[in-house]
């Protein structure tokens, strides 16, 4: 007897995109399954270990490419879990990105006005604080002081982190311990779980069929939960709708690995990849002129020497976030953290050296580093090659590290831009001998990211764009994006609130659609925690999002 | 198949050893240690543990450790041969190398374009992460234990339950103004 599971909704990705959207699913009345290729860890799992195989390790991916590599979740809770929680909107210029289609790249129907209701969402669902100067780290009080010494603003980030439990540790990407950090484990997710929904961990899709009823088959692998380069089995579920939110640089792999039983994809499934146009800088602190130039002081004789200590970025310089500014002269400078690891290989030694005797007297300074992140306007250059054999990477190590089929070729004007802020970056801490600053280098795994973006993006432009503005693939009903993949293009700002707002914005469309199909399904959940007033503000903007 | 003598495997760890210490080198540990070219002061990333490491499968590069050492001694050969080097006998010729002469190597194996650039970037990066953040230890256990590189970068110890707090970590005051186009939520407007 062949027994099919059978679910209304099936949503792949357990990130903001998937979160979002199998909350609001199954609080509206629809049977929800959600499949997460990693595993499924909570507060108390999360370790303080660089040790392959503890939490750091099991919980995101470094996938390389040729020319871009990219670090992701991977876990229940995505990005989330992994992430720094800095929640800031994207700025209104934004939204009228030309890029490199040289014409608005955003749908008509959404500009910063019309996406600001949608933020309200977000911000009441995931509680976000904003910081004040007491809770700014060291690292980030130095950045704030650097930029005022040179005359320049700066800017407490607005985070998803809970201020009063936080302790501070700076081991966000191996998850919080403390609950502190407000990630989707705290929200969105057990409120979808409360409404039925079903998280799946271990199941990592792969492809999507059609069924002969008019819906999908989705097919999956199990993930050993320890050796993720080894399955153990696989599966169907067949589904009325799908959500895809696998996450930028794995969403568009399982579109084209479909192709050939869905028929031809849009264009723009995997293609206009961006890396938010990211890029890192470190600064050696002169711990002397820190004191004597910026009258910084932590006692103990102590000027800065606090790489350790933090919570990611807590301050960034927003100057040149004006709309006035020409295309790709717009970045954000921004304060953050990256841990041992992968966080000091890329970094180079004042002789320009990644390696050496040089690199190693770097490393005895690291409590002195200062790392510097530019968010930059790049050209959506990424293209996707044909897909692995499963999953979006032929994984080398038990987990963390796999190599994908991202090409990423940065255009002159991402040189360009890139240019410009590592100068600035220079400008500023260099500046009466504070630090000595040196880039990352781009050449021993390309550029890197920790935000893919548009591999599947939203647009009016068929051409151009894999989703129409309701996030739906072009061609293939039913089949909705939700994750950064649907982002069109650079933001100049950390992009985890944009995506949840657009996600939060996509629901309605996605609620028509399965009304459609025969789920019965209402829109209009209250936030996770039962407030109303985001869904108050938001209400107008309803029906025409419901309309197909 | 031949079993493999008990000196090839000397011989392979030899050259990852030569090849660690040229991402980040130590002291040498004894008097007439070949593999590490004592070319800094402390521990480098021999002495941090990089072969048993990259001896973790884990990794995934352990299956390929006979193959990466043969290829990098090859490409040493004709580096040699190519700059008129005298190879020591009995010695693989990579360890033969002096310091320099290793990271102009390993520079070749690196830089954008050459073929193997990915499979040398990926042992590069292991014998890295041994220094930087001991992956095949126990952080906390690396650090009780005077692990060269976790000590060398001033990384504090945790808490007795393993984990880190601090308990001191802001300047306190305002350190700058705030853009001036900034919403009441604290976003760029």
């Amino acid at each position: 007897m062949n027994s099919v599971e059978r679910t209304d909704v099936l949503v792949v990705g357990t990130g903001f995109g998937g979160a979002i959207a199998a909350y609001h699913l199954a609080a509206g009345g629809a049977k929800v399954v959600m499949l997460e290729r990693g595993p499924w860890l909570t507060s108390g799992d999360f370790e303080h270990d660089y040790k392959l195989g503890s939490s750091y390790t099991r919980i995101f991916d470094f996938v390389v490419g040729d020319g871009m590599s990219v670090l992701g979740g991977n876990c229940v809770g995505g990005g989330s879990v992994v992430y720094f929680a800095a929640m800031p909107r994207a700025p209104r210029f934004v939204f009228e990105r030309r890029g490199s289609i040289r014409r608005r790249m955003w749908p008509r129907a959404i500009d910063r006005d019309s996406l600001d209701p949608w933020y309200d969402r977000v911000e009441e669902s995931i509680p976000i604080t904003q910081q004040g100067w007491d809770d700014v780290s060291y690292a980030g009080g130095l950045w704030a002081a650097a930029c005022r010494h040179s005359g320049r603003t700066a800017n407490p980030v607005p985070a998803a982190v809970d201020t009063s439990t936080c302790v501070n540790c700076n081991w966000m990407m191996a998850g919080c311990r403390f609950d502190a950090k407000q990630s989707l484990l705290l929200n969105y997710l057990p409120a979808a779980l409360a409404h039925g929904a079903e998280i799946r961990p271990l199941h990592e899709v792969q492809s999507i069929s059609r069924t002969d009823d008019g819906g999908y088959r989705v097919h999956y692998a199990h993930v050993h939960d320890e050796d993720y380069r080894l399955t153990e089995g696989a599966g169907t579920i067949d589904a009325k709708i799908v959500i895809l939110a696998a996450g930028a640089a794995a969403t568009p792999v399982i579109l084209q690995r479909s192709e050939p039983a869905l028929g031809p994809m849009p264009h723009g499934v995997g293609r206009y990849f961006s890396g938010n146009g990211e890029r890192l800088n470190t600064a050696v602190l002169n711990e002397d002129r820190v004191r004597d130039v910026l009258g910084l002081e932590r006692g103990d004789g102590l000027g800065y020497a606090a790489n350790q200590i933090g919570k990611g970025p807590t301050v960034a310089n927003w100057d040149r976030l004006d709309a006035s500014l020409p295309e790709y002269s717009r970045y954000s400078l921004e304060q953050l953290y990256f841990p041992p690891g992968l966080g000091t290989i890329l970094a180079l030694a004042e002789d320009g050296s990644w390696f050496g005797p040089r690199k190693k007297e770097m490393l005895e300074r690291w409590q002195s580093w200062l790392i510097i992140f530019q968010m930059i306007e790049d050209d959506n250059e990424g293209v996707f090659g044909p897909p692995p054999q499963r999953g979006n990477s032929d994984r080398l190590s038990q987990q963390m590290l796999g190599v994908g089929r991202l090409t990423y070729k940065p255009t002159a004007n991402t040189v360009a831009a890139w240019a410009m802020a590592d100068a600035e970056c220079k400008e500023i801490l260099e500046r009466d001998g504070l630090a000595t600053v040196t880039p990352w280098t781009n050449d021993l795994v390309g550029a890197y990211t920790v935000h893919p973006l548009a591999s599947c993006r939203i647009g009016d432009d068929p051409h151009t764009s894999a989703l129409d503005d309701r996030h739906e693939v072009r061609g293939h009903p039913g089949i909705f994006v939700t994750d950064g993949s649907a982002v069109p293009g650079a933001l100049t700002v950390n992009p985890a609130m944009t995506i949840s707002a657009l996600a939060e914005r996509a629901i309605p469309g996605i609620v028509a659609a399965a009304r459609e199909r025969g789920v019965d399904v209402t829109y209009g959940a209250p936030a996770p925690d039962g407030s109303t007033s985001g869904r108050r503000g938001a209400a107008h903007l309803v029906p025409d999002l419901m309309r197909r | 198949m031949a079993s493999r003598k008990p000196d090839d495997h000397q011989d392979r760890t030899t050259t990852l050893e030569a090849f660690a210490d040229t991402i980040i080198p130590g002291e040498k540990r004894y008097a007439g240690d070949l593999a590490v070219a004592g070319v800094s002061r402390g521990g480098g990333a021999v002495q941090a543990g990089a072969i048993e490491l990259l001896e973790w499968d884990a990794t995934g590069l352990t299956g390929g450790l006979d193959d990466f050492a043969a290829a990098l001694n090859r490409h040493a050969a004709a580096y040699a041969a190519e700059h008129g080097l005298a190879a020591e006998d009995g010695v693989p010729p990579f360890v033969s190398l002096p310091y320099d002469d290793r990271a102009a190597v390993v520079r070749w194996l690196t830089a954008p374009g050459h073929p193997e650039k990915a499979l040398w970037v990926s042992l590069a990066l292991f014998c890295n992460m041994a220094y930087d953040s001991a992956a095949h230890l126990s952080t906390a256990e690396a650090l009780a234990a005077g692990h060269p590189g976790l000590t060398a970068m001033g990384i504090t110890r945790p808490d007795p339950d393993g984990l880190w707090r601090f308990r001191a970590w802001s300047y306190g005051r305002p350190l700058a103004d705030v853009h001036p186009a900034t919403t009441p939520s604290g976003s760029p407007a």
